[in-house]
């Protein structure tokens, strides 16, 4: 695909003769939720590891709006607009939900090599933050040491950490993994809203969660993308039924 | 506002007034300031001296605590630094300049130099390796300065005098050079206060608690800490500076590893990541190491088991318990 925002082309990874991706090739265009399905195991998360620049991969391309990032750590690639979210949460606990925004704001907005001046009173970063936190659902709880939130609002403070990067691609590690029935609808809620506004890619268990959301799925097993589809297709492919959702869909 | 005011953090909301901890360094710097007058009533003329030594120290585990506290490296090397900020004076001395800017200038160059050469190469490390690393380099500064035979090798040198600012012998008395310390001191203070809560300490902060986190929104924290860690360097060589003009003296036992042992104790005494901690820390440490010899000369039989005690008992250090029993009188 010409127009593809991030384009993935054959990428392998191995750890010795455990193959976790195996000529992986994936696209994602401007405004797309691609949603990426497969078993414990089959190497969703090394893959969203790989994207974001946190391991680096042993043979294949990755591209952002056509530039190469393959080789970029990932601080580079999050200064290109490469957000991520993490499966087990990653927040900075001692930090308030606010600064933790906050920081994310500051890594787009000029040089943190100031050494004067009190960040935690910067105005811009901080009404920055504060549209972050309040896009994701957490207006109410700017203040609260990150490290007390509940789970879920961990899991939505993470998105707006990733928002307040003012991305051109989100990588969502199971956004919904560990949260209650409401939490899980109150962060679904959220994804909709930010659908069609960047490109998503979603790693998710949750099939009710990513057949509404996805534009396109792919089903990775063994490191393998065995199928690539609409929601329809994939849930009609009877290769993805065998290896996948067999149990589920019978 | 949220009604979980109980979880909010203090830190988070910009306040204008005065913390405990503020009344508490207010407090220290004061009864300092005023330390060479209350000695004069008595005749203990040592207590401005010892008081100075204080303050050198505190400046110089001020610059750990930085690293230390705010960005989770444990430098077992620290001393290192403020021997060369000891062996900047000693050197130039020697050489005839005895100007202190001069000096100073040359102290934070060198510094800043070493800080930059072995901190890109510790960096690379983490956890204990980090510690051993930072032992290694301090080591072997530590023997390069016993090798240096044409200033005083093993046994160190002596000092002609106390150095001058612009020819003028301005600390060649007790009193001046404390206020010098003190004003040092404050300046140190104010300035690692400054850092921690900038932008760049923010990010420093950050890495400490979860550098991936940090990766993942675009900052590289080998950067910051490298940063963070030459700043370090060279406050402890102005430490050093300072140290080598109250003693009049310079050896290589200033960058000893038992040295640098001292600092990462005066920190923990003290309080980890706090700033005032580290001052209230090198207070009690050479107080203490000051009473206790008097008592026998085995003192450091009691010293051990006592610092090891209340680093397992007092979490926090002086400053965790003075917040816990404040925090008790307050609710």
């Amino acid at each position: 695909m010409a127009d593809a925002l991030l384009s993935v082309d054959r990428m392998n990874k191995s750890y010795g003769a455990l193959v976790v991706s195996d000529s992986v090739s994936l696209t994602v265009a401007p405004g797309e939720l691609h949603a990426i399905i497969g078993p414990n195991g089959a190497g969703k998360t090394t893959l969203i590891h790989q994207l974001s620049g946190l391991l680096p991969c042993d043979s294949g391309s990755v591209s952002l709006a056509g530039e190469d990032i393959t080789r970029l750590p990932m601080p580079e690639r999050a200064r290109r607009g490469l957000a991520r979210s993490f499966q087990i949460t990653s927040i900075l606990p001692g930090f308030s939900a606010l600064e933790n925004v906050a920081l994310a704001a500051q890594a787009r907005d000029g040089s943190s090599f100031r050494f004067f001046g009190a960040a935690a009173n910067e105005p811009a970063l901080n009404e920055e933050a504060m549209a972050a936190l309040r896009e994701a659902g957490l207006g109410q709880r700017a203040h609260v040491r990150a490290g007390v939130l509940s789970h879920g609002e961990k899991r939505l403070l993470e998105l707006a950490i990733a928002l307040a990067t003012k991305p051109r691609v989100l990588l969502l590690d199971e956004p919904l993994a560990g949260t209650g029935k409401d939490e899980s609808q109150a962060v679904t809620r959220k994804l909709a809203e930010l659908k069609g506004r960047f490109a998503i890619v979603l790693v998710e268990h949750d099939m009710e969660a990513v057949f509404a959301l996805a534009d396109r799925v792919s089903v990775l097993v063994y490191g393998k993308v065995i199928a690539t589809g609409t929601p329809q297709d994939i849930r009609g492919n009877p290769s993805v039924r065998e290896a996948y959702l067999g149990e589920e869909a019978a | 506002m949220s009604a979980a005011s109980a979880d909010v953090s203090a830190a988070a909301r910009p306040s204008r007034g005065w913390t405990g901890r503020d009344i508490a360094i207010a407090v220290v710097f004061l009864l300092l300031a005023l330390t060479p007058l209350l000695a004069r009533f008595g005749a203990e003329g040592f207590l401005v001296g010892m008081m100075t030594r204080v303050m050198i120290y505190a400046i110089a585990a001020l610059s750990l605590d930085l690293i230390l506290g705010y960005g989770a490296m444990v430098s077992f090397g620290h001393a290192a630094f403020v021997g060369i900020g000891a062996y900047a004076v000693g050197i130039l001395s020697a050489h005839g300049v005895n100007d202190l800017l001069i000096q100073t200038m040359a102290a934070l160059i060198a510094s800043a130099l070493f800080a930059l050469a072995t901190g890109a190469l510790s960096l690379r490390t983490k956890g204990v390796y980090f510690i051993m690393i930072t032992l290694a380099f301090g080591q072997m500064i530590f023997f390069l300065a016993v090798s240096l035979s044409a200033y005083g090798g093993d046994d160190g040198m002596s000092l002609s005098g106390r150095s001058t600012l612009f020819g003028a012998n301005l600390f060649s008395g007790v009193t001046p050079f404390f206020y010098l310390a003190l004003a040092c001191l404050i300046g140190i203070y104010l300035l690692c206060r400054a850092i921690v809560a900038s932008r760049f300490g923010r990010v420093l902060r950050g890495a400490k608690e979860n550098p991936t986190r940090m990766e993942a929104i675009g900052f590289s924290p080998f950067r910051y800490q490298l940063t963070a860690y030459v700043i370090a360097g060279m406050i402890a060589a102005l430490a050093g500076v300072l140290l080598a003009n109250q003693t009049g003296f310079v050896s290589p036992a200033y960058m000893a590893w038992q040295r640098s042992g001292e600092l990462l104790m005066m920190v923990i005494l003290g309080g980890v990541g706090t700033l005032v901690g580290p001052i209230v820390g090198a207070l009690a440490f050479l107080l203490l190491e000051e009473q206790l010899s008097h008592i026998t000369q085995h003192w450091k039989m009691i010293f051990g088991p006592f610092l090891i005690l209340l680093v397992l008992f007092a979490r926090g250090g002086i400053l965790g318990v003075a917040a816990k029993l404040s925090g008790r009188r307050d609710g």
